[in-house]
């Protein structure tokens, strides 16, 4: 898995709350069965138009956003279903890290596992930053994982949450299947004394 | 101190416990589909591993796949190619698929409780955010991104974080002409659709109590749309009457003893809930949302918000659904005209839900012009709804009867809304885009979609003038 210790990058102000993962990824593009390159689909239905040419009005075509690392936007991101196409376009687009007032739970983890790092900051926190962006558009932040901070070059700080288990797994890039094989024996003799009343096979 | 039904069967599967780490969690049952599952697969292979428990895991297809001539080759190459990945891996690593001509076939949270292998008590994990449907028979059921369905096919289980705990209470009888998806969408429309990030729900109550178990299905299917990962309902004597002779269900003495074992599945009366929310259904009506998410619905008597009295952070929200929808502030909801009707999905398309919906058809036509589709949930559901001529009562009256899938609840496959197109729908999502690039999505329940199929604009069902002779036109 990919890790992620410290990011520098200038912000995407998305300002809109419960971008729900149809709208970060639409369905017509879960199709493929391939794990990369789905960040050419991402936003899709607000980045392109009908007839396939860019939509100038939508703010991730518009510079300086185009090149942003940092997405920043509001309540409640990543609702709806579970497909991890949505982190798979947000970090092959070239997103590390997102901001937000608040995330939906299967989203927030999913992200983890895709090298990208979802910070939860109260409201007036992103509605501070929405502020710096709008009045300084080539706004940058660094992000520093193992202290939990986030700084700008004006002396800003600021500390976020995040538990020790996802900060620790995205800050070596841990291969959690192989650490949970490494139980193997526990899984066997849990399996012996586990009863259930239905076999498939 | 007692524990939550959520507590009971969390600390039943806890295979190894580590300070400041996830516990690790033991899956009984692994639903896999061909949409999030293939680049698991691939994981698999490349780090060199097998499925640890094949006959734990069961592979349906659903998402992608036609609802008509399926005999042909699919229109959509890349959909094809999907299906035939989950065929090859399937095989590969011995798992048990219901293929697209099996008569098991179906959308991945109708067949696991119709064949009896959702069972109280157990884990339940598949790559889908409506998983939590099987927590109507008292199991801890949720969605799970790729990474973790390559997790569980390694090793069957799962690192996971306690979720904190919510008894939602209903309280009163819920109203005759009001159906559970009403109260469902009334919770969510009273709450807000991220109410309950980061809980698991447990539903009860007496009016909970006295639903089917199919309508506690589609309570506990859209407990996504509240913002939780997982919703259950203890186990009764309904879920034991449900599970009953059902096909992977024990017979004799085993059956005997999985009931005493299920009995025990209810949270103490001094078990302590997080949160606990009262929720009276006495005066549910039933709803229609109006705008992007399913926490923007009113009765059908009501009307869409007048922005007057809204702040600005909202006003700003219902502006932008509003703008997408289509619709003026302050319309009300009977005037609303739709053009295309889906009655389907996980979360209604349950034999139940046919009836329902037949029931209302009955002896009338569709509006012209309007395009209608019943997509039952299974091959099984379709089949029994044959046997009971409910095909018959859908057909005359201008709908298209369709085989099993997800169809037109996310527009995977061929089955998509057109932009601008108006949906009267009985499924659980109604995003931007959802049912197809720039169509509306208002999610009602199988008897008011069937209605205002019917009329044309949604109509109050409980004002329903039921026909019960043939033949009679509308
Ligand atoms: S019917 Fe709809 S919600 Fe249910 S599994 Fe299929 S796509 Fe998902």
């Amino acid at each position: 898995m990919k890790a992620l210790k410290t990011h520098t990058g200038t912000l995407m102000p998305l300002d809109r709350a419960n971008i729900d993962t149809d709208a970060i990824i639409p369905k017509q593009f879960l199709k493929r069965i391939e794990k990369r390159g789905y960040g050419q689909f991402l936003f899709f239905d607000w980045r392109f138009n009908e007839d396939g040419t860019e939509n100038e009005e939508f703010i991730l075509n518009r510079e300086p956003y185009r090149n942003a690392t940092v997405l920043l936007t509001r309540d409640n991101f990543g609702c709806g279903s579970s497909r991890e196409h949505a982190p798979w376009a947000i970090e092959d687009y070239g997103f590390r890290v997102i901001l937000a007032s608040s995330f939906a739970d299967i989203f927030y983890n999913n992200c983890f596992k895709n090298g990208i790092l979802p910070i939860q900051l109260p409201k007036e926190q992103i509605e501070e930053l929405f502020s710096k962006v709008a009045a300084q558009p080539e706004y940058a932040l660094t992000v520093d994982l193992e202290s939990q901070e986030i700084r700008d070059s004006n002396g800003m700080t600021k500390h976020f949450e995040v538990d020790d288990y996802r900060k620790h797994m995205l800050l070596e890039g841990m291969d959690e299947i192989s650490a949970t094989i490494r139980h193997e024996e526990k899984i066997d003799t849990f399996e012996q004394q586990h009863r259930l009343y239905y076999s498939l096979q | 101190m007692g524990k939550t039904l959520y507590e009971k069967i969390w600390d039943r599967h806890v295979v190894a416990q580590q300070p400041e780490q996830p516990d690790i969690l033991y899956i009984d049952l692994h639903l896999v589909h061909e949409v999030t599952s293939p680049q698991a697969f691939d994981g698999l292979r490349q780090a060199g591993r097998n499925v640890r428990r094949p006959d734990r895991t069961l592979a349906t297809m659903d998402h992608s796949i036609p609802t008509l001539n399926r005999d042909q080759p699919f229109e959509d190459e890349i959909a094809q190619k999907q299906v035939e990945a989950l065929r090859k891996n399937c095989d590969d690593f011995g798992i048990k698929l219901f293929d697209l001509f099996h008569k098991q076939q179906g959308i991945v949270h109708i067949i696991a409780p119709e064949l009896g292998l959702t069972q109280p008590g157990q884990t339940i994990v598949c790559g889908d955010s409506h998983t939590a449907t099987h927590g109507a028979f008292g199991t801890l059921a949720f969605g799970i991104g790729t990474s973790e369905v390559e997790h569980v096919l390694a090793t069957q289980t799962l690192k996971q974080s306690k979720s904190k705990t919510m008894a939602i209470e209903f309280q009163g009888e819920l109203p005759t002409g009001a159906s559970a998806k009403d109260l469902i969408l009334a919770l969510i429309g009273r709450y807000g659709h991220d109410f309950a990030t980061g809980y698991t729900i447990e539903y009860r109550g007496e009016a909970i109590r006295k639903l089917s178990m199919e309508e506690r299905m589609t309570v506990c299917n859209m407990s996504i749309e509240i913002g939780a990962r997982a919703g259950m309902i203890a186990p009764d004597e309904t879920t034991f009457a449900y599970l009953s002779g059902k096909s992977y269900v024990p017979e004799g003495k085993r059956w005997e003893q999985a009931q005493a074992e299920w009995n025990e599945l209810f949270s103490d009366e001094d078990a302590v809930f997080d949160k606990v929310v009262e929720f009276d259904c006495g005066k549910v009506e039933p709803q229609v949302t109006w705008g992007t998410n399913p926490g923007m619905v009113v009765s059908v008597n009501g009307q869409v918000p007048a922005l007057e009295d809204l702040s600005l952070e909202q006003r700003k929200i219902v502006e932008s659904a509003l703008a997408y929808m289509g619709l003026e502030p302050g319309v009300r909801i009977k005037d609303i005209e739709i053009d295309t009707v889906f009655i389907g999905s996980c979360t209604n398309g349950r034999i139940e839900d046919l009836r329902e919906a037949a029931a209302v058809v009955n002896g009338y036509r569709i509006k012209q012009g309007i395009r209608a589709l019943v997509v039952p949930g299974s091959q099984a559901v379709k089949a029994q709804a044959e046997t009971e001529n409910l095909d018959r009562i859908f057909k005359d009256a201008g709908f298209e009867w369709r085989d099993a899938g997800c169809s037109m609840c996310l527009g995977m496959n061929p089955d998509i809304a057109k932009p601008g197109d108006r949906v009267a729908s009985t499924s659980n999502r109604n995003f931007e885009g959802r049912q197809g690039r720039q169509s509306r999505s208002h999610l009602v329940s199988p008897a008011m979609a069937a209605a205002a199929a019917i009329t044309g604009h949604f109509t109050d069902v409980r004002d329903w003038p039921l026909r019960t002779g043939e033949g009679v036109t509308g």
